[in-house]
């Protein structure tokens, strides 16, 4: 890169990443618990994508059983410390709360949730779940994220065997590759595959089906077999320059991050965040949070129509991010190393985005973060014998998670398009019936 | 393995939570849905002479954004027909066999009309009979329920008439409304009861209207004093609870009750001798579905603490109840501020200087003024402690004292007869107490 970010101090770096929803004191986590009216058939539950029987875990809370507060919430969602800090709660279970309709501020479910995880976790992780005697057959698991550990964990409660096949060294997923540090630890994670694991569920990491490991040979060893892979496959810009020094793909910025080894992570003094979803505000935030002096995120259409949530956006803007809207890049400039990023105005015409002519600018920037979309991984999911992909998604049966090809299920990011972690968690639990189901006809 | 099962004068259930005889236990409707929710057992909502009931029939103190403290009511007994009542307690019976139905009644004091209706209950395929001595309002002004409990000698003889002819065991339910609960207790077990049932509800006026001048509730321009329970009840419940437990002239096992909302209320009515616990209160705020958490509390508790049977813990703080005379005034213990803790409300500050011993500082730091303990004077009386918002900020800390003792009853037995405030002061003295 031409001019590289700045380095900061030691303090400055875990300042910039220090959470932005802190672990609640025990006295305070208690008066919130209290605060909770324990509604019936809450709103917060049905809102919850697992429905996580919410006001009853913090009732539990309230009277100090702790264990079958984390029960509660266990027996619903398996990758719970993860989506109780990573979770878009303003728009989920909190934007459900009664207390809103009542004009106060609705309970810190989030918060609340975090706080019996790490409990769960300080306390060693006691099992809280009698595992069916094993019945026999054998499920093999793509994909360590969060969809693959839900679909092996309720699998194994269930009496199945199950292995996990990770492609990555480190297991978890986007949930341990993919969250911003300042809302949650990649520790956290690990310590969800660690519980996961003492269900007796087998990891096998780095291994690449159709490559390590051949898709007949899986066939051959598992019953059924579930797709959790992703969407890995970062969508492209097409434009000139897209190779140069300084170009960089968000989800491996965002990786690189969660290392939490700030002075070695790649950074531009100016930096371009082109999209403008959630991914993309990570990316942006996250490169100023690490001393980025000037960070740009560029968008085609307005600011109505970001797919970002609104908490994300208000972060970025109080980082100091500057928005381009109704920006279009047509070209990256620069000789070996990114230079500028030269884009077009847009606007609506007869309904359709469309680029104004000569209407070109430039903004000087030395590095170009792509956060346009992810893809599923194509040349793999097609080796897969009559597995119907439509739209980038492999297509399932809305209610057993079975694709066309009976053996296989799917669930999370790589049958919704990209949703959030608690989706997949409800996807990967549900295919696990899904599969019983199919295989015992119950 | 963690069993939760009891046995109570011979009335069994797979654990101790019954619903208390009030409204959530008022059908046969209420009581299977309670079962399937997981209550060990019902007591039913009083069965016997004919009522007719009012509006507004229930109230509640709110405090400081909590709802229900406290829940007054004067619902009286079961508006339905004995004939009705009893056959859905036989169809509950038949549906739920390990569960314990209970059926309490209250009638005319009149032998005959007892007989005829233990006589039934006990058709009906009841585990029990709980005898309604409590009620405070509407029933006792016709000479029952607290007409009854008041009156030891009232409460002798109809339990009497109950045992005479009942084959199955009889609960005699004990209302708070009375100087010493150990007379109407005795009175039981003279009357030959299987176990005593407390507390029922205490008279209580909820409430004037500042601008009509009406009792709150109002039913029609008037009101009244009404039944009250709910979480503000249970230290009243627990002291009594723990004085029939302590009787020796009792001796029965008890089912207790009063403000019990959670599972950890529950165990301490266990630890101070109750077999069953009942509750109605907390099932009338949020619903049956309470039982779930107060069984997986109670079972995780036992667990950690390795217990297998509430029959290892009952009773087992009753050793811990002493009366004043027997506790040890030369224990000392002072308040300690953990600076580090202390958010400079100086509650504990101005509670002690207005009201107490006047022994805590504000003492300039770092621009503020932080409160401090003057160990010298303070003299242990935790009214700082209580006033505290900060979990752990004050404690009270125990000052070694070489193992002395020595309590007031000892004490009159060392000091010259009748004492006088010069020869205590002497004593204390001796002893580096001093009072300001």
């Amino acid at each position: 890169m031409n001019n590289i970010a700045p380095k900061l101090s030691a303090k400055e770096y875990e300042s910039n990443f220090a959470e932005l929803k802190p672990a609640l004191t025990d006295i305070a986590a208690h008066a919130e618990a209290n605060r909770c009216l324990y509604c019936f058939d809450s709103p917060c539950m049905t809102a919850c994508p697992t429905h996580i029987d919410i006001s009853t875990f913090i009732k539990k809370i309230a009277t100090g059983n702790m264990k079958g507060s984390a029960k509660t919430i266990l027996s619903s969602n398996w990758v719970a410390l993860t989506c109780a800090k990573a979770c878009p709660v303003d728009v989920l279970c909190e934007g459900a709360c009664v207390y809103n309709d009542k004009g106060e501020k609705p309970i810190q479910i989030g918060r609340l949730q975090r706080h019996v995880m790490d409990w769960y976790v300080e306390n060693g992780m006691p099992q809280l779940f009698t595992p069916a005697p094993k019945n026999g057959m054998s499920v093999g698991v793509i994909g360590a994220g969060p969809a693959g550990l839900a679909c092996a964990a309720e699998l194994s409660i269930l009496g199945f065997d199950v292995t996990i096949y990770e492609a990555h060294k480190i297991p978890g997923g986007l949930d341990t590759h993919g969250i911003a540090p300042y809302k949650m630890k990649q520790q956290d994670s690990l310590n969800e595959v660690k519980m996961i694991k003492k269900l007796g569920v087998k990891t096998k990491t780095g291994a690449l089906i159709g490559k390590t490991i051949s898709i007949s040979k899986l066939e051959k060893l598992h019953d059924a077999i579930f797709i959790g892979t992703g969407l890995p496959k970062p969508t492209e810009l097409k434009i000139p320059g897209e190779n140069l020094a300084g170009v960089f793909n968000a989800l491996d910025f965002v990786e690189d991050v969660t290392k939490r080894n700030w002075k070695s992570v790649k950074v531009g003094k100016r930096v371009a965040v082109i999209g403008a979803g959630n991914t993309a505000i990570d990316a942006a935030t996250e490169a100023r949070r690490l001393g980025a002096i000037e960070v740009y995120m560029i968008y085609r259409r307005g600011r109505e129509q970001m797919s970002a949530y609104d908490f994300e956006y208000e972060l970025a803007k109080s980082d100091g991010i500057k928005f381009y809207f109704h920006s279009q890049p047509k070209r990256i400039v620069g000789k070996k190393k990114v230079e500028a990023l030269e884009c077009l105005e847009t606007k609506i015409v007869d309904g359709k985005l469309k680029p104004v002519p000569r209407s070109e600018f430039k903004i000087p920037v030395d590095m170009v973060i792509k956060a346009v979309g992810q893809n599923i991984d194509d040349s793999f999911l097609s080796s897969i014998p009559d597995l119907k992909i439509e739209d980038g998604m492999v297509v399932v049966d809305g209610k057993t998670y079975q694709t066309t090809n009976p053996k296989y299920f799917a669930g999370g990011d790589c049958i919704n398009g990209g949703k959030e972690v608690v989706n997949a968690a409800y996807d990967g639990k549900r295919a696990a019936y899904g599969i019983r189901k199919w295989i015992f006809g119950e | 393995m963690v069993d939760l099962s009891i046995n109570l004068a011979g009335i069994k259930s797979p654990n101790p939570f019954w619903l208390a005889s009030a409204p959530p236990s008022n059908s046969g409707y209420q009581v299977c849905k309670a079962f399937e929710a997981g209550w060990g057992g019902a007591v039913w909502k009083t069965i016997g002479a004919p009522v007719m009931n009012v509006v507004n029939r229930y109230a509640a103190i709110d405090y400081n954004g909590q709802k229900i403290i406290g829940l007054n009511n004067i619902e009286l007994i079961s508006d339905r027909s004995i004939e009705i009542n009893l056959k859905e307690i036989y169809e509950t019976k038949k549906l739920w066999p390990d569960r314990a139905v209970v059926a309490s009644l209250m009638v005319e004091s009149d032998r005959q009309i007892w007989h005829d209706i233990v006589k039934r209950t006990i058709d009906s395929g009841a585990d029990g009979i709980e005898l309604n001595y409590g009620c405070p309002h509407g029933m006792s002004e016709r000479g029952m329920g607290s007409a009854v409990g008041q009156v030891p000698e009232y409460c002798e003889m109809i339990t009497e008439w109950v045992t005479e002819v009942s084959s199955i065991p009889v609960l005699v339910k004990l209302t708070p409304n009375i100087t010493d609960i150990r007379f109407p207790g005795r009175a039981a077990k003279k009357g030959k009861a299987s176990g005593i049932s407390l507390i029922n509800t205490i008279n209580t006026i909820m409430g004037v209207n500042l601008d009509t001048f009406e009792i709150e509730p109002s039913r029609g321009g008037k009101g009244g004093h009404g039944g009250f329970a709910g979480p503000a009840v249970k230290p009243i419940a627990l002291n009594m609870v723990s004085e029939i437990a302590r009787d020796p002239e009792i001796g029965l096992p008890i089912s207790g009750m009063g403000g019990i909302s959670n599972w950890k209320d529950a165990l301490e009515f266990i630890l101070l001798g109750s077999t069953s616990v009942q509750v109605c209160t907390a099932a009338m705020h949020y619903g049956f579905r309470i039982v779930d958490d107060m069984i997986d509390g109670m079972t995780n508790w036992m667990e950690e603490k390795g217990y297998t049977s509430l029959d290892q813990i009952r009773g087992k703080a009753l050793p811990n109840i002493t009366n004043f005379g027997d506790m040890n005034l030369l224990s000392k213990y002072v308040a300690h501020i953990d600076e580090k803790k202390c958010i400079q409300c100086n509650l504990c500050y101005i509670a002690c200087e207005d009201t107490a011993h006047q022994c805590i500082d504000l003492l300039p730091q770092n621009g503020k003024r932080q409160p401090t303990v003057r160990e010298a004077d303070c003299v242990g009386c935790r009214l700082c402690y209580i006033v505290c918002p900060v979990e752990n900020c004050i404690t009270m800390e125990e000052k070694k004292n070489g193992g002395a003792s020595k309590t007031w009853n000892e004490l009159m037995k060392e000091l010259p007869q009748p004492m006088t405030m010069e020869d205590l002061r002497a004593w204390q003295h001796k002893h580096g107490i001093e009072v300001h």
